[in-house]
């Protein structure tokens, strides 16, 4: 009798999550096949896929640190400063270092010394804020609205506001180099996703994100190390901020300590669409894949329809504030659905009319 | 004295008053009554701004959209009384601006109290919708000649004093008007139910119900009052630069933040005065001004504001996470 009691509730789970994707299944094909009814020469052409999947790693990865952030109920604003900062390091470190006729004896070396430094600051700057959303107990949203102008800060002391231009062959393959006809981008991102998808679901690690963003107390209850659990999730977002900020670089050629700081608005729409919860607990990487996947499909779009950037904006914020709607609206439906279900009524019975007031 | 050193206002007071002496000391000129009263005129905008964000702290939320409204209500005035050449009171520009305001600040209000959503996410898009609805349907141009009104008014003083012979020095009406709406703000939080309500609301949400209060009542008036707010800021912000710039603005929130969390009001809600607020308001603006008189380079500005950001928030927390809690 009390075998399928306890069972139910985690099926429910499992149809929740499907839900959850299917709904975002749903909005990428109408918006894959609006964007193809309105550009219909344009969008259905090998080229505009090229060009869009050397776009939206950037914006992935990104999305990708917030989302982890997400699932244990905080946030990480700073992660288009981590990227800039990083960035700005490693492009200062290969324009010193190396002349426009250097060996290429000399380019490899530097190139590991650059891209190794800008992932250590990367992984340091999550860690400070790591450290102070944990030990201090201070609203991740404040700590990394900070951090965010620190590292912004630090990225435009170093170049006093120019940008950084000019870094060797080798290193511009990152961001627009092409390996069996696939830009090389979209392989650093889709091997991010994988791990973070692996991290996520089979790891000790990984689970206890989900159980710090269901209930902290409880979690710690549980012999979860809260706030070293943090500080890990902090440093792995800074991590896969800098290897952003790696390719912002390497696919524009050079580095600004202001750029795309408009990402960080499109990050929280991608993992809000995605279905990540804002209040933390409930993620999926595939989701965050398909969300990326179809705001490029919208942006790239809206470019071939000649909306400028203004636009964009414009509809970006109406569309995260729909989604935040509509989610909403699914949560309470289904909630309302769930507690009439786990409190069936009482069958009708001739002598008890009227049991509640 | 006891009480006072309790105090966070106390504490924001003396590092003002610190800070100040330090940039004097550095820079004579600091204390020229000619400075300080530009840093006074200068604190206005960010301090009314201020005055709105307060409350939606308090209430337990964190709004960055206000810039945006600020924006908008600047622009769609300045082009509306400009294209008609206006000539007459300054007040209908400046019931204008906080009309669009409250408008703005409506649609805020319906999002997050109707649906229950998070503020800082649901500004995060309105702020962008705001401004782009503007950049993409209405114009990018900047507005080079404001209507004479708003001119007299960007010349205008409350108090001016000095003269016959010697230098004239003159405050600003902007400096009133914040202080009328700070005084106005104060009256509100203190004497009010609905100001006890935006307190309680941030207390504890669900005693907040139990106690009779319609917390989406409460809600919406936060977000309208913000907007109105922000509108007679961006009205202002435009007749102190005297020009309509439709990119000014976005990119102060941190600042206004930063100054309304160094005054005292707590991030999680609860907690905030309109006097510790003023004095948040006055410190990041002598901070902001006085880089350039401590000879550092403006490209410091941003760090300078991030880590004062970081330091109001961590250092409160220190205390109270030191200080012996019942158990």
């Amino acid at each position: 009798m009390s075998e399928p009691a306890p069972r139910k509730p985690l099926l429910r789970r499992i149809l929740t999550a499907d839900d959850n994707l299917n709904r975002l299944i749903l909005v990428s094909v109408a918006i894959f096949a609006a964007m193809v009814a309105l550009n219909p020469d344009s969008f259905l052409t090998l080229r505009n896929f090229v060009s869009m999947s050397y776009s939206f790693p950037e914006l992935g990865l990104l999305a990708l640190g917030l989302a982890l952030c997400m699932i244990t109920g905080g946030i990480d604003l700073s992660v288009v400063g981590i990227a800039n900062l990083t960035s700005v390091l490693a492009a200062l470190l290969m324009v010193s270092l190396l002349g426009p006729d250097s060996p290429p004896a000399a380019v490899v070396p530097v190139l590991a010394l650059a891209i190794a430094v800008a992932l250590v600051t990367g992984v340091l700057a999550g860690w400070c804020n790591g450290m102070i959303v944990s030990r201090f107990r201070i609203h991740p949203v404040l700590v990394t609205l900070g951090t965010w102008q620190v590292f912004s800060g630090i990225a435009i002391i170093l170049t006093k506001g120019y940008a950084v231009p000019g870094f060797p062959d080798a290193f511009l393959a990152l961001g627009n180099g092409r390996f069996l006809g696939l830009p090389v981008p979209l392989y650093l991102f889709l091997a991010a996703a994988a791990v973070v998808a692996l991290v996520l679901n089979r790891t000790r690690f990984g689970l206890s994100l989900f159980l710090i963003g269901t209930n902290e107390t409880a979690a710690r209850f549980a012999g979860i190390p809260v706030r070293s659990v943090l500080v890990r999730t902090y440093m792995s977002s800074g991590f896969l901020a800098a290897l952003a900020g790696i390719i912002m670089i390497a696919r524009t050629n050079q580095a600004k300590a202001d750029y795309g700081e408009s990402y960080i608005l499109q990050a929280v729409l991608v993992n809000l669409l995605a279905g990540v919860r804002w209040s933390g607990g409930y993620g999926r990487v595939t989701g965050v894949l398909l969300a990326v996947v179809t705001l490029q499909m919208l942006s790239s779009g809206f470019n071939m329809m000649r909306f400028n950037n203004f636009a964009r904006d414009f509809t970006w914020g109406v569309f995260l504030i729909l989604i935040m709607v509509a989610n909403h609206l699914f949560t309470e439906r289904k909630r309302r659905r769930e507690s009439a279900a786990a409190t069936p009524r009482p069958a009708p019975t001739p002598n008890q009319e009227t049991p509640s007031s | 004295m006891g009480r006072l050193l309790r105090q966070h206002e106390f504490y924001v007071a003396v590092i003002l008053v610190g800070f100040s002496l330090l940039v004097g000391l550095v820079n004579p000129a600091f204390f020229s009554l000619w400075n300080l009263f530009a840093l006074l005129k200068s604190s206005a905008v960010i301090g009314i701004f201020s005055l709105g964000l307060l409350l939606v702290l308090i209430s337990g939320e964190i709004d960055i959209s206000f810039p945006a409204i600020g924006v908008v209500a600047l622009y769609l005035t300045n082009l509306f009384f400009s294209g008609i050449d206006y000539e007459g009171t300054v007040l209908l520009p400046f019931l204008m601006a906080a009309g669009i305001g409250v408008l703005l600040g409506s649609i805020n209000a319906f999002v997050i109290a109707r649906f229950q959503l998070p503020t800082l996410i649901v500004s995060l898009g309105t702020l962008s919708a705001f401004q782009g609805f503007i950049l993409t349907f209405v114009d990018t141009r900047i507005i080079n000649r404001l209507s004479d009104p708003m001119i007299d008014y960007s010349r205008s003083k409350a108090l001016s004093f000095g003269g016959e012979g010697g230098p004239v020095y003159s405050i600003h009406t902007s400096v009133l008007v914040f202080l009328l709406l700070a005084v106005v703000t104060w009256i509100l939080l203190r004497y009010t139910t609905l100001g006890r309500g935006v307190y309680a609301l941030g207390g504890d949400r669900q005693a907040t119900r139990r106690a009779g209060f319609r917390i989406w009542k409460i809600e919406t008036f936060i977000y309208l009052y913000v907007g109105f707010l922000a509108g007679i800021a961006g009205l202002i912000h435009s007749a102190h630069v005297r020009s309509g710039n439709p990119f000014d603005l976005v990119g102060t929130e941190l600042n206004v933040l930063a100054a309304v969390v160094l005054g005292g009001a707590r991030i999680g809600g609860g907690r905030g005065t309109v006097l510790g607020t003023v004095l948040g308001v006055l410190l990041i603006t002598v901070m902001n001004n006085s880089l350039i008189l401590l000879g550092i380079p403006s490209y410091w500005q941003r760090f300078v504001t991030g880590m004062v950001l970081i330091v109001a928030v961590v250092l409160p927390q220190v205390r109270h996470l030191r200080s012996p809690q019942p158990a």
